[in-house]
């Protein structure tokens, strides 16, 4: 025992210092609660951590190689250095991360690398490229006994060993905290044409879009915006498809014929530009879908994920419950609620609906007072809440990272 | 005999073999059950064929409950117990041992559903990965993992190695297209993850269990991605006369932004044979070839082929020609994917999976070239460029004892090579008990103490495949290293054209 640790506020710049910091912590049992910038700790419960660990000392990209994909950066670097890095080469991020800090009052671009793949949410292009923890080729990591660990490598393919590093993707700094990530990337998207369709119910939309998802032509977004929502960003009623274009000039006439007739659409038109400035001035399309849902007030926001044929029936059924506005991304596969602010945000409604159809729904965004109340991540069943336990165990057995993060008694 | 060794049996396990049996068969009368002796030869080994051993019995079960009862049976008694698919690991994942069950999941070979609609397949584990395409195609769909192994290998195998394909570069491994499975635990308990939707809830089990080599549990369903079928593909094949111009090629075509669905490699060992086997017109006076495959319209895949030949032309090939017709592109793949059984036709060979950087590629290649000719072993090169997958095939003779040490120290030594060049050990095949003394090279005590610790929240009495991925306490690791390189023995003849002789009239020395 060192006896107690100093509370408050750490930025430990390598690894090492890392590793003692949190060896520290657990010999004085003393929980860490685990950031970046902190543009998501009003998501999930309130850590009642007295020391704070961040990542923001260790920043910066140290490998990167194009004509490999692979990029190596440190888990502190803010994604948007990230992203101008990858631009000056014509790359991207595959799976298009979801900037959730304009929605839970940050400003944009503001998280970092670390954070991205702590919480694996992805855009609207994961229906084409996959999630962000599809892109994690390998990390290296800090786990609850204060060693340094590391898994996979900067290599496209990898079975050494258990996957540690997609594992990790979507833990929410409750296993282990990482420190360096590598990541595949891919050529950036150069050339897309949007198809958008007028005035379906969510049934038809919902369909047009798996309908899409079945053609050859790389759908890479499948949105479809409610009336009240859409509104606000043009006059209409809209259900979107983004393909693959790879020409400039190239014809749209085909995927259109394809989503056209079924979807009965009142206007079907293509449209020249880009996806993202249809959908209205945000950098990413699916930054773009939270987005609107947002406003200044902390409305409680949901997000979630089902077989997209389930989409429409569930929030159907949803509607009959609460007023809420949804935006369908993923072809339905994914849905983002806003509810009003009721004392349960709508979650008995939304999880009732769900332990029918499938799924599961996440608080992304409510006020501290509601998220105290309810399960912000979807409760999980008896016999996965025990793996869940051992995972943990396996990787934090003194329970020091972000203690009630995800759950409560864990 | 063998270099590798495996746990040492549970005598008090294999004594009791006649009353295990007995209860197995009355615990699951439906399941097919062998004890003969002849009956268990057929499971005494995958396709690391080196190695055998005879199981204490094999059970085929016919359903998860089954798999249940079975695991739950020999928690209980504390048997082990080896899961298997088809057998076609080249990593000894799927080698019995003598104290163990064999529980072959090639009777589970059902597709649950279809559902094209929300685009996944739901399986039996037991299924093999080109029935899932083939109920699929009727919808316009695939399953994207295309290992060359296809028509045998099952989607429990698979997914226990994290299967690639040809066409990964593009769609991805095993893990990016896995929506869900139905695994059964050590102690018999019967759990789901995922299912139709596209990311978990709370923790992310997939990524996990995909490529854990069946020792977290036995999966016995998935569903699986589905995608849409390309317009059309065509495939371009360019030769060059040195693989360094071979291995730019492939950079420069990534470079320009250009991501095709596939970029194979082959040198000229490799070119001589697969031609020799299926007469596709590979280029015979190259040194290495590409098969590059481009998918979309047919104006887009006349765009991008136009790109490809653009930047090819700047790396001197000596031949490029695009497939013509869709006969002379399956002729073309045909090659390709019966690589392997050609190289086998003529010679044992063991099949190396190492994976390095891509700009690493000709410093590899020329450095696996003089490994082998250290060891005296013919190689040839076959494999996925684009990913840096490479794939070895060292030749030897599997009879000879003295070889097969030789070949694996060989086989070792190109291993460390590419984890030395920044690599890893195994892109695809899995560890199994091949690479398992090797782990070291790639991790150190503490990475490997948190892989062990989640097989122990998993499976604490190490029931599961035990033997293989983990080190066994670095005792072999001592042995190969003590081996001495001047018992070399004879040379090896295998009967493939490699330009060894060449190479020795230009002065280079051959220890
Ligand atoms: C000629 C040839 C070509 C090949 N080409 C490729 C290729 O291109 N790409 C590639 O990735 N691989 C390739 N392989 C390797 C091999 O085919 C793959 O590893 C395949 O996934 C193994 O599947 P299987 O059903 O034969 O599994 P098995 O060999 O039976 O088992 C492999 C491993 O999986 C475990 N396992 C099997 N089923 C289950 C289950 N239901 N639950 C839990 N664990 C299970 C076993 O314990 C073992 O560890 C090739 C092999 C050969 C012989």
């Amino acid at each position: 025992m060192t006896g107690s640790m100093r509370l408050g506020f750490h930025a430990p710049e390598t690894e090492e210092e890392l590793a003692a910091l949190v060896f520290e912590a657990a010999e004085t049992r003393t929980p860490l609660e685990i950031m970046g910038k902190g543009t998501k700790r009003e998501l999930g419960h309130p850590v009642g951590a007295g020391a704070v660990v961040s990542s923001e000392g260790m920043s910066g990209i140290s490998l990167y190689e194009p004509t490999e994909l692979v990029m190596v950066a440190k888990a502190g670097t803010p994604l948007a250095e990230i992203e101008a890095k990858l631009a000056e080469n014509e790359q991207e991020l595959p799976f298009e991360p979801v900037d959730l800090a304009p929605i839970l009052g940050y400003a944009p671009g503001d998280g970092t690398i670390g954070g991205v793949i702590a919480t694996n949410i992805s855009g609207s292009r994961r229906i084409l490229k996959g999630a962000a923890r599809d892109h994690v080729l390998g990390i290296r990591a800090v786990n609850g006994r204060g060693e340094v660990i590391k898994a996979g490598g900067r290599v496209m393919k990898n079975v050494t060993g258990y996957d540690i590093g997609r594992t990790l993707a979507g833990s929410w700094g409750t296993l282990a905290m990482m420190t360096e990530i590598s990541l595949k990337v891919l050529p950036a998207q150069r050339e897309t044409r949007t198809i958008l369709c007028f005035g379906l119910t969510d049934q038809t939309a919902v369909e047009a879009l798996c309908i899409a998802m079945g053609t050859p032509y790389e759908v890479s977004g499948a949105l479809h915006i409610h009336a009240d929502l859409a509104a606000r960003l043009s006059d209409e009623e809209i259900a979107g498809a983004r393909i693959r274009s790879p020409r400039s000039g190239s014809r749209i006439s085909r995927p259109r014929r394809a989503i056209g007739p079924t979807a009965c659409a009142r206007r079907c038109s293509p449209i020249a530009r880009r996806w993202n400035s249809t959908a209205n001035a945000a950098k990413r399309s699916g930054t773009t879908s939270a987005r609107r849902c947002s406003r200044t007030s902390p409305i409680p926001l949901w997000r979630v994920s089902t077989a997209p044929t389930q989409a429409a029936k569930l929030v159907g059924n949803l509607s009959r419950k609460i007023d809420a506005r949804v935006v369908y991304d993923w072809s339905g596969g994914l849905i983002w609620i806003e509810t009003p602010p009721l004392t349960d945000a709508g979650a008995v409604d939304i999880r009732r609906q769900l332990a029918e159809l499938g799924g599961h729904a996440t608080l992304i965004r409510a006020d501290d007072a509601t998220r105290a109340g309810i399960d912000v991540f979807q409760p999980l069943e008896p016999q996965h809440a025990i793996l869940s336990a051992k995972l943990k165990h396996a990787f934090d057995p003194l329970g020091i990272f972000n203690p009630g993060r995800m759950y409560r008694d864990m | 005999m063998s270099p590798l060794i495996l746990p040492d049996p549970d005598r008090g396990v294999t004594s009791r073999r006649n009353d295990i049996v007995k209860q197995l068969k009355r615990l699951v009368p439906e399941a097919t059950l062998i004890a003969d002796e002849e009956g268990c030869r057929t499971f005494e080994s995958d396709a690391l064929t080196a190695y055998r051993c005879l199981p204490l019995a094999v059970v085929l079960p016919s359903s998860t409950e089954e798999v249940s009862a079975i695991l739950r049976f020999c928690h209980d008694n504390h048997v082990k117990v080896v899961p298997r698919g088809a057998g076609t690991s080249l990593a000894g994942g799927a080698l019995p041992l003598e104290d163990a069950v064999v529980l072959c999941l090639s009777r589970m070979n059902k597709v649950i559903e279809i559902d094209p609609s929300n685009r996944v397949a739901r399986v039996e584990a037991g299924l093999t990965n080109i029935a899932i395409t083939e109920a699929a195609s009727k919808h316009g769909l695939f399953y994207a993992p295309d290992p060359s192994s296809q028509i045998a290998c099952t989607v429990g195998g698979n997914i226990a190695t994290n299967s690639g394909g040809a066409h990964c570069l593009k769609y991805g491994v095993t893990v990016n297209n896995l929506l869900g499975v139905r695994m059964v635990m050590m102690d018999g308990e019967i759990v789901e993850f995922g299912g139709k939707h596209l990311d978990a809830p709370g923790y992310d089990f997939l990524p996990l269990i995909t490529g854990s080599e069946g020792q977290l549990g036995v999966v016995t369903e998935a569903t699986v991605r589905l995608l849409a079928a390309p317009e059309g593909s065509k495939p371009i094949l360019i030769g060059f006369d040195s693989t360094e111009a071979a291995a730019s090629c492939v950079a420069a075509i990534i470079a320009a932004g250009i991501v095709p669905v596939a970029i194979e490699f082959m040198d000229r060992p490799a070119i001589h044979v697969c031609e020799h086997f299926v007469p596709a017109g590979y280029p015979l006076d190259a040194e290495a070839a590409l098969i590059v495959e481009v998918e979309g319209s047919e104006d887009e895949i006349e765009y991008l082929l136009e790109k490809i030949e653009d930047i090819a032309r700047d790396f001197l090939p000596t031949s490029l020609r695009r497939s013509q017709s869709p006969e002379e592109t399956a002729l073309i793949w045909k090659g390709r994917k019966a690589a392997f059984g050609a190289i086998g036709q003529i010679s044992d060979y063991i099949c190396m999976d190492g994976v390095i950087p891509l700009s690493q590629l000709p410093k590899a290649l020329d450095e696996i070239g003089w490994i082998c000719r250290k060891y005296r072993f013919d190689v040839a090169n076959i494999f996925h460029a684009g990913d840096g997958n490479l794939h070895p095939l060292i030749l030897y003779n599997a009879n000879d004892s003295v070889q097969l040490e030789r070949v694996e120290l060989c086989g070792g030594e190109i291993l460390k090579l590419c984890v030395a060049l920044g690599g890893c050990l195994t892109g695809e095949h899995g560890v199994g008990i091949e690479k398992r003394e090797l782990m070291y090279e790639q991790f150190t005590d503490e990475d490997i103490d948190q892989q062990v610790r989640i097989k122990e929240e998993f499976d604490p009495s190490w029931l599961l495949n035990p033997g293989k991925v983990f080190p066994i306490e670095g005792r072999d690791a001592q042995r190969m290293r003590s081996i001495e390189l001047t018992d070399l023995g004879p040379e090896v003849e295998t009967g493939v054209e490699v330009a060894i002789e060449a190479e020795l009239a230009e002065g280079h020395e051959v220890p």
